[in-house]
């Protein structure tokens, strides 16, 4: 099967500066594909790029195995979601909805029975008649989404869809929308700032700074394997440790050094290991750090170290320790006896850790 | 061709527009200037020959006239005006009750032309039947009030119509200008314990810079364009105590068969409108921009 | 003893208070007066006849209310050689005000509808020339505008006179749509282009339809500049097709005959009508319009 979208060396400028460098992505029908970054760095202008209402400096853009690079919005066979939801304030939530549709001269029983269905699937049948004015944030987020619905597009474009609702009505829509891919069984271009929802939502992900891609890959392979320390640190929360150390070889193992400002470094070891050089900063996420009770067997080696700060978060309890001159994060049980200003027994799993090179930032294992 | 046509029609719609500005505003001034530097009379001549138009401008007792009272009437009429409107203004913020109602009544002067007011202002100035005539009827028999044929004073009389004509909307420019100021500042303030004086003077009236720059272009612009109210009122006289630029450009125009000295007053009153307006525009699509 | 000093100390200040509300009250009407007193001797002169206007006070109640004055200055007062009344110039001022209102406005905002909404490369440097043109001293292009006109035929005439006043108020009318517009976000347009929406579709059902506010705004200020105007009104006009501004400048300074100030104020006040009554009716509206976009700005 053909890609639903492909990008092949994309450009974006505007004027003299380039927002965007040589984007290459596609996605397979199905996909639900987010993009993420922090703000500026110029997800809007692709997708925009995507939707057409931006032209592209250079490079080329398929559709559905059609080349789209110079075809209109209208043409593109695509629906979306704006961040401000943009409904068009002087319509009613119907008109809103079925506006695409009349411009397009769709007959008027077709309207109204798409109109039914998607006001039913999104439970917006009360609001039809009111003004976008007159609703609440979520209400308007749901009469956007459906706008998008009536279309049954190939692709589905969304635009940070739930930045601007209050943390609780956030999760419940992500939920509602995950549903939604599933239930459709529609390809989607995701665009958010937020990471959390790009690894609950997306089967790809792609990370952007500064107009580059830094890496596309499942959301697992994102998150044990980033690809850079950019993405090593954008995405979780809390952020991946990324401690300064020295490999030293030992044998079959390899000594992981870290320094402490104070006492003796700690040192571990670990077997894969080949080409690292001498310095490297070592990757590890909080939850590879963890009380020994936790961590039987595996890869799991115990070490003391000196806790500086306690935070409790519910379920977990974050403990906060300087190692390699960096603040370090573990993520301990709620129960965890750690105490600040003591020392605590804590196991390291370098199971899934990644070293990076601290010149270049790109990943060595 | 309709994929051309749709990406242009943005262009396509402004272009009119646009050509009609170049045309009738910068091609007609470039045609003024090139007027302003031949030997033009009744009729426009086309060879160039320098400054002699604004030499005899400038050499002409008239044009000082005019010059000189625009000079006395704009920095009078844009001072008091704005002196006027800023109290006003501060006036009206004080909680007053009836405020939409008195508001109406200090801006309605602003609806009228200019040769209404003149009219107006000229029965009332006018000594043999107008308030002179009034107060002497009241008693005092020696009470003169005769500035509008006074060629001394007559300049003044049209600083009063305008001032009365314009402080109205620079109050409401003001009074927008106050409302805008951040209420909790205000409140922080008033917290502080700073009485309500200080808290305008020190804190209010400095934030209102933008207002103040917008008031004084708008005034300055309504000044150098003055030309109606001088009809109406002091049809340029007694003589030609009460001429400005602009009724000195219309006589050379279309009395006078001058078509020289019109355009070069013309572009002399250009000049000093761009002097002022320009690098307000500049800044104001400047700090747009960014 | 502290006690009472206190509760005196508070006392004065409220007396203080009292009187200083006076002091503003009083204020506040004083200049009130000094707006209205034109107007109310405009009025009460109108109403007086001759004889009473000689021998009486400027600012007395007329003794006996009399309407000669008003019908003579609508329909025979002398306008130079003609003896007509302000009648058919009000009529040729409301023939050049409408349809150049109509035909600005509605340009102003397809411009500024392009300049905020579309932008192209060079639309800024578009905007910011034709917003010079508003500041322009109309006398720069008085000459050449009456030889234009006469090439294209219109000179003396109603239609030349439209044409003049759409095109000096272009600059105006674009940038108080172009101001309103550029608020409304861009991703308004964009829905609409997805949605399969062209230029003027999404002008037609979503622009103009949000613009009521500005529109109000604008064809006001249009209204008040046109019918107020007297500078291209004397410049580009001929006998016949004097907008009333310049019929009642004419009948004021008009020297045959005897001065008939009743006359004079009458025919003042049937030019002021239009522009009063639709700032009485509507000026709330323009204000807030108004100094809503000059705050921003
Ligand atoms: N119309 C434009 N002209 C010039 N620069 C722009 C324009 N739109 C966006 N940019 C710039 O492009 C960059 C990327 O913007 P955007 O795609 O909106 O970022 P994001 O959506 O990732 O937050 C930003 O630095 C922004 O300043
Ligand atoms: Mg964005």
């Amino acid at each position: 099967m053909s890609p639903i979208l492909e990008i092949n060396n994309l450009y974006k400028n505007y004027g003299s500066t380039e927002i965007l460098k040589d984007i290459n992505v596609s996605i397979e029908p199905g996909d639900f594909l987010v993009l993420v970054g922090p703000s500026g760095c110029g997800k809007s202008t692709l997708l925009n790029c995507i939707a057409g209402l931006e032209p592209i400096t250079s490079g080329s853009l398929k559709i559905g195995g059609q080349d789209m690079t110079h075809v209109s919005p209208k043409d593109r066979d695509i629906a979306m979601v704006f961040q401000s939801y943009a409904l068009y304030p002087t319509m009613s939530v119907a008109k809103n909805i079925t506006f695409g549709m009349k411009v397009r001269g769709v007959d008027q029983a077709t309207q109204e029975r798409k109109l039914a269905q998607v006001a039913q699937q999104l439970q917006i049948e009360p609001l039809l008649n009111r003004r976008p004015g007159q609703l609440s944030g979520g209400q308007r987020q749901r009469v956007a989404m459906g706008r998008a619905l009536v279309r049954d597009p190939k692709l589905f474009l969304f635009d940070e869809p739930l930045s601007n609702l209050d943390a609780k009505l956030r999760v419940e829509m992500r939920t509602e929308i995950k549903a939604l891919h599933h239930n459709l069984g529609a390809s989607m271009v995701y665009v958010t700032h937020d990471q959390i929802e790009a690894m609950t939502l997306a089967t790809k992900i792609v990370v952007m700074k500064g107009g580059v891609i830094q890496q596309i890959g499942s959301p697992s392979e994102i998150y044990n394997r980033p690809a850079n320390l950019f993405v090593a640190d954008f995405m979780g929360s809390p952020a991946m440790n990324l401690i300064p150390a020295k490999v030293r070889k030992n044998g079959a193992g390899t000594h992981i050094e870290i320094t402490r400002k104070d006492g003796v470094p700690i040192v571990l070891t670990d077997t894969k290991t080949e080409n690292l050089p001498e310095d490297v900063i070592l990757g590890v996420r909080p939850e590879d750090i963890a009380d020994p009770a936790v961590r039987i067997g595996g890869h799991a080696q115990e070490a003391e170290c000196l806790i500086d700060m306690v935070e409790p978060a519910g379920a977990d309890t974050f403990a906060v320790m300087q190692l390699g001159g960096k603040h370090v994060t573990a993520r301990l049980h709620a129960e965890t006896t750690a105490r600040p200003g003591q020392l605590q027994k804590l196991a390291f799993d370098l199971g899934k850790v990644s070293y990076f090179a601290p010149d270049t930032g790109l990943r060595l294992n | 061709m309709t994929k051309w046509l749709e990406e242009h029609t943005p262009k396509l719609v402004l272009a009119p527009s646009f050509i009609a500005i170049l045309v009738f505003v910068y091609g007609f001034i470039a045609w003024t200037a090139w007027v302003s530097l031949t030997r033009s009379r009744l009729l426009p001549r086309y060879e160039i020959e320098g400054f002699i138009q604004y030499e005899r401008l400038f050499d002409s007792p008239r044009w000082d006239t005019a010059l000189n009272n625009l000079f006395i009437f704009g920095l009078l009429f844009i001072l008091i005006a704005m002196f006027l409107g800023l109290i006003l203004a501060i006036l009206l913020d004080q909680n007053i009750r009836t405020e939409g109602a008195i508001r109406t009544i200090y801006l309605y002067p602003m609806a009228l032309s200019m040769i209404v007011t003149g009219t107006a202002w000229k029965w009332i100035l006018n000594p043999g039947l107008g308030i002179e005539a009034m107060v002497r009827s009241w008693g005092f028999e020696d009470f003169t009030f005769d500035w509008l044929v006074n060629p001394e004073m007559a300049i003044y009389t049209v600083v009063l119509a305008a001032i009365w004509q314009s402080s109205g909307f620079v109050m409401a420019l003001f009074l927008a200008g106050l409302r805008s100021v951040d209420g909790e500042i205000i409140k922080a303030a008033q917290v502080d314990g700073i009485p309500t004086w200080r808290v305008y003077t020190a804190i209010i009236i400095p934030s209102m810079a933008p207002i103040f720059l917008s008031a004084f272009i708008v005034l300055s612009h309504l000044a150098i364009k003055s030309f109606d109210l001088v009809i109406a009122l002091t049809g340029g006289g007694p003589g030609y105590a009460t001429d400005l630029p602009a009724t000195y450009m219309y006589a050379m125009a279309f009395s006078r068969g001058d078509i020289g000295q019109a355009a070069s007053s013309a572009m002399i009153m250009m000049m000093v409108v761009f002097a002022i307006v320009v690098p307000y525009l500049y800044s104001e699509l400047r700090s747009k921009d960014g | 003893m502290a006690d009472l000093s206190m509760t005196q100390g508070v006392r004065q200040s409220q007396a203080s208070k009292i009187a200083l509300r006076w002091l503003l009250y009083s204020l506040l009407v004083l200049f009130a007066l000094f707006y209205l007193m034109p107007l109310f001797v405009m009025i009460t002169t109108s109403l007086k006849s001759l004889d009473e206007i000689r021998t009486g006070d400027l600012i007395a109640l007329p003794r006996e209310v009399t309407f000669d004055a008003w019908s003579t200055a609508w329909s025979s007062a002398c306008t130079g050689i003609q003896c007509e009344g302000v009648r058919p110039y009000f009529w040729n001022s409301v023939l050049i005000a409408i349809p150049a209102v109509a035909i600005s406005t509605l340009l102003g905002a397809m411009n500024g509808y392009v300049v905020a909404q579309w932008r192209f490369r060079g639309a800024n440097i578009i905007f910011s020339l034709m917003l010079f043109g508003c500041f322009i001293p109309f006398q720069v292009v008085l000459l050449p505008m009456a030889r234009t006109l006469g090439i294209m035929g219109i000179a003396g005439t109603i239609p030349g006179l439209i044409f003049v006043h759409v095109i000096y108020g272009l600059g105006f009318t674009t940038l108080f749509f172009r101001n309103f517009y550029v608020s409304i976000p861009a991703e308004l347009t964009k829905a609409a282009k997805v949605d399969g929406a062209g230029f003027f579709r999404i002008f037609w059902s979503i622009f103009l339809p949000l613009s009521l506010p500005i529109i109000v705004v604008t064809v006001i200020w249009q209204f008040t500049q046109i019918w107020n105007d007297f500078l291209f009104g004397v410049s580009f006009s001929q006998a016949g097709t004097q907008p009333v501004t310049v019929a009642l400048n004419n009948i004021v300074n008009s020297t045959t005959g005897v001065k008939e100030y009743n006359v004079d104020m009458a025919a003042a006040i049937i030019a002021a009508l239009p522009t009063l009554f639709v700032y009485v009716v509507a000026g709330k509206y323009f204000i807030r319009g108004l100094t809503a976009g000059s705050v921003k700005g």
